[in-house]
C-alpha cells in the first residue's frame, strides 16, 4: 500500500496562533514539514503540542495565522474536508464496530467501492499484523492491539499526513518499546508523512527525521535526533533533552577559546552555546557525564545512590544547596564528599535567558 | 516417635477444619452489618408496592357478579365494552406520539446542550416544569391557549386566522401539556446518555471524512440507541398515567377517556373497587407489553460502553 493519492511537496504553518481564553496556547507558530518526514513535536506537558495537532487537524481553530498545503490553505477547512489521518491518544475506536468496520469507517465515508474498501483493510490489517482479528469488536482486544487498529484505521484512507497524539503513552513499558518499533516500521514502508506528539525524549529521538521543541506556546528548536541531542540551542530545551543539571554561574572567557562558570572558586569549562564573557550563564551537564574525578571541580555531598546495573547513579549537594544527578562506576554512599568533574566537550554553557 | 507427629498432625488439622464463627462465615457470603441497611427499602417495599398490588390482583379476581359469571367477569366486562375498552387504544395514542416527540426533541437539544459551557443554567430552566406538577402546567395552558387566551388573540390581532383555533379541551391540549411536562425528564435522561459519549469518538470520525450528518448516523446514534430505548420507556410509562391533564384540558368524556380516568370512574363514582382493580391490572399489563417489546428489541443494538475503549 503506497501513499499514491493527494501527494503534496511541503505543509507549512505561518504565524499559527490559537488562544484559549487569556491563554496562548500557541504563539506564532512557523514551521515548514516536508513530504516522508516523520516529525515529532516534543514538549512538556501544557506546551501547545496537542493543541499544534489538532489545529493541524482541524479539530481546533486557529485564532490567527493559517496552514498551507503547498499552495492551498487548509486551515479554514472541516477536519473532514482535510481528511488528514488521526491516531489519538485513548485510540477513539468505535466501540459498535468490529475491527474491519472500524478500519473500513473512513473508506465508506470516501465513497470507495465495496471490494476496493474489503481490500484496502485487508492490506491495512496486514501491515500492522492483525489478520485474525478482523472480527473482534474493540472492547476484546488488548491495549496494543487496540492501538494497531487505531494506526490501521489512521493509514487506510492513505492521508496525505498522519497526526498522533501520544499514541503510546496509555501502553505499558514493555508494549511502548514494540509499538515504537512498529510505528517506525510502519512509516518507513508506508513513507506517509507523519507527525507525532510526544513528551518522551526517547521515543521522540528514536522515531523522528526531525525534532520539534516546544514550549510556552513556541517552537524553541528544530533540528535532526542527533542535533538536538548533542547541541540545544538553549537552556530550557537542552534541560528537557536530559541535560538534568543546570548550573548557575557568571561566564568567563578561557584562552583556548573555550567558556568558564565558577563554581566555589573553581572553573568548570565548557562549550559556549550563546554567551559572552562576564554574563550571567548557565552551565548544562548531563547526569551521564557528570562522574566523580579526582579534578573534579564540583564539591558535592551524596544525598542518595541508586545501583542501576553497570553504574551508580545518585544525587548529591553542593555548598551553595543545589542538587546534582551524577553517575558513578564505583559505589558510593550517603554523605560521602564526591569531587564531581565533567569532560568540556560534554558541558555546554548557555547565556541565562530572562525566562 | 510416629505416634507423636500423627497426633501433632491431627491436632492441626483439627483446628484448621474447626468451623469460623457465624458472622464471618456470613460476612464472605456478603451478609454483614451493612447489609440490614436495606431492611427499611425492603419493607417499603413490600408495604406500599407488592402488598397493595397483590391485593389489587385478589380484588380484580373477585368481582360483584362474581355468582353469576365467574372471576373473570370484570376483565370480560372491560373487553366486551367498547366505552372501556377503547381506552386503552385513546390512552396509548396520547402516550406513544408524545413519548417519541420527547424523546426525538431531546437528543438534538442534548448534543447541542453538551457543548454550552453555562450546561447548568439551561438544565435549571429546563427542569422548571418538573417542579410546577401537572395541574398548574394545565391550569396555565388554558389560559394561554384557550379562546380568550394570548395565543389565540395575538392570532386574530394580526388576522392570521379568523376565529380562535381550539386548542383545549380535546386531543391537542393534552398532548401539549403532557409534552411539557413530559419533556425535562425525558431531556436529563438523554443528556446524560449523549454526555457519556466520548467526544474524541466524534473527533476520528471527522478526521476520517464524517460530516455532521454522518458522524450522528454512524456513530453517535448506534451508541445512543440503548440510552434512547430507556429514556422512551421511561417517559412511556409516566405518560400512559396521564390523569389530571385528561381531565383538565382534554374531553375526559370523549377523546381523552384515558384508561386511569376508566379506573377512577369505576373505583369513586361507581364505587366498584373490584372493577377498578381489574382495570388498573390491564392497565399494568399493556404498559409492561410495550416496554417488554422495546427492552426486547434492544439486543439488535450495541450494549457496551459508549467510550473509547480502554482509557
Amino acid at each position: 500500500m503506497a501513499i499514491a493519492s493527494r501527494e503534496f511537496n511541503e505543509l507549512r504553518l505561518d504565524e499559527v496562533s490559537r488562544k484559549f481564553g487569556n491563554l496562548n496556547a500557541l504563539n506564532g507558530v512557523n514551521l515548514t514539514i516536508r513530504r516522508g518526514e516523520f516529525i515529532a513535536l516534543l514538549g512538556p506537558s501544557g506546551c501547545g503540542k496537542s493543541t499544534a495537532l489538532n489545529c493541524l487537524a482541524g479539530l481546533l481553530q486557529l485564532t490567527s495565522g493559517s496552514i498551507w498545503l503547498d499552495d492551498k490553505r487548509i486551515d479554514l477547512l472541516r477536519p473532514e474536508e482535510r481528511s488528514f489521518g488521526m491516531v489519538f491518544q485513548n485510540y477513539a475506536l468505535f466501540p459498535h464496530m468490529n475491527v474491519r468496520k472500524n478500519i473500513g469507517f473512513g473508506l465508506k465515508m470516501k465513497g470507495e467501492t465495496k471490494a476496493n474498501t474489503e481490500r484496502k483493510i485487508d492490506e491495512a490489517l496486514a501491515l500492522v499484523r492483525l489478520g485474525a482479528q478482523g472480527e473482534k469488536l474493540p472492547g476484546q482486544l488488548s491495549g496494543g492491539q487496540q492501538q494497531r487498529v487505531a494506526i490501521a484505521r489512521a493509514i487506510a484512507i492513505e492521508p496525505p499526513l498522519v497526526l498522533m497524539d501520544e499514541p503510546l503513552s496509555n501502553l505499558d513499558a514493555k508494549l511502548r518499546l514494540e509499538m515504537r518499533a512498529e510505528i517506525r516500521r510502519i512509516h518507513t514502508m508506508l513513507g506517509a508523512t507523519t507527525i507525532y506528539v510526544t513528551h518522551d525524549q526517547d521515543e521522540a529521538l528514536s522515531l523522528a527525521d526531525r525534532i520539534v521543541v516546544m514550549s510556552d506556546g513556541q517552537v524553541r528548536q528544530v533540528g535532526t535526533p542527533e542535533e538536538l541531542y548533542a547541541r540545544p540551542s538553549r537552556a530550557d530545551v537542552a534541560e528537557f533533552m536530559g541535560y538534568r543539571n543546570l548550573i548557575r554561574a557568571t561566564a568567563s572567557a578561557r584562552p583556548d577559546g573555550q567558556m568558564a562558570i565558577m563554581v566555589g572558586g573553581t572553573p568548570v569549562t565548557g562549550h559556549a552555546i550563546n554567551v559572552v564573557a562576564g554574563a550571567p550563564a548557565v552551565a548544562a551537564i548531563r547526569p551521564d557525564d557528570l562522574s566523580p574525578h579526582p579534578e573534579g571541580a564540583i564539591i558535592a555531598t551524596v544525598e542518595s545512590a541508586e545501583y542501576r546495573g553497570r553504574d551508580f547513579y545518585g544525587i548529591a549537594k553542593m555548598e551553595s544547596g543545589q542538587e546534582l544527578y551524577f553517575r558513578s562506576e564505583d559505589k558510593v554512599s550517603q554523605g560521602e564528599t564526591l569531587k564531581l568533574g565533567a569532560d568540556p566537550r560534554r558541558v555546554l554553557i548557555y547565556a541565562e535567558t530572562a525566562a | 516417635m510416629n505416634a507423636l507427629t500423627d497426633t501433632f498432625e491431627d491436632g492441626r488439622r483439627a483446628a484448621s477444619t474447626q468451623k469460623r464463627p457465624l458472622r464471618m462465615r456470613l460476612a464472605q457470603r456478603g451478609f454483614d452489618g451493612v447489609t440490614l441497611l436495606m431492611l427499611p427499602a425492603v419493607l417499603f417495599v413490600i408495604l406500599l408496592f407488592v402488598y397493595p398490588f397483590m391485593y389489587g390482583l385478589f380484588l380484580s379476581f373477585e368481582p360483584k357478579k362474581m355468582a353469576t359469571e365467574g372471576i373473570f367477569a370484570n376483565y370480560i366486562t372491560f373487553f366486551n365494552d367498547p366505552f372501556l375498552f377503547d381506552t386503552i387504544w385513546k390512552t396509548l395514542r396520547l402516550a406513544v406520539p408524545v413519548s417519541i416527540l420527547n424523546v426525538a426533541l431531546s437528543i438534538p437539544i442534548a448534543m447541542r446542550v453538551r457543548l454550552m459551557r453555562r450546561q447548568r443554567l439551561l438544565t435549571t430552566i429546563l427542569v422548571i416544569p418538573i417542579t410546577l406538577g401537572t395541574v398548574l402546567i394545565a391550569e396555565g395552558l388554558l389560559n394561554y391557549l384557550g379562546p380568550q387566551g394570548w395565543l389565540n388573540r395575538t392570532l386574530i390581532t394580526f388576522h392570521l386566522i379568523d376565529g380562535p383555533i381550539r386548542l383545549v379541551h380535546n386531543y391537542a391540549g393534552v398532548f401539549l401539556s403532557l409534552l411539557i411536562s413530559g419533556f425535562p425528564f425525558t431531556f436529563l435522561l438523554t443528556l446524560s446518555y449523549v454526555t457519556g459519549i466520548d467526544p474524541s469518538l466524534e473527533q476520528a470520525a471527522s478526521t476520517l471524512g464524517a460530516n455532521a450528518r454522518a458522524r450522528f448516523r454512524y456513530v453517535i446514534l448506534p451508541l445512543l440507541a440503548q440510552g434512547l430505548a430507556i429514556a422512551f420507556c421511561l417517559t412511556f410509562v409516566q405518560m400512559f398515567s396521564v390523569f389530571p391533564s385528561a381531565v383538565l384540558l382534554g374531553e375526559p368524556a370523549g377523546s381523552t377517556r384515558v384508561i386511569s380516568i376508566a379506573a377512577y370512574v369505576a373505583a369513586f363514582e361507581e364505587y366498584d373497587y373490584s372493577m377498578a382493580s381489574a382495570i388498573a391490572m390491564i392497565m399494568g399489563f399493556v404498559q409492561l407489553l410495550i416496554v417488554v417489546l422495546i427492552l426486547a428489541s434492544r439486543h439488535i443494538f450495541y450494549r457496551g460502553p459508549a467510550g473509547g475503549a480502554k482509557g
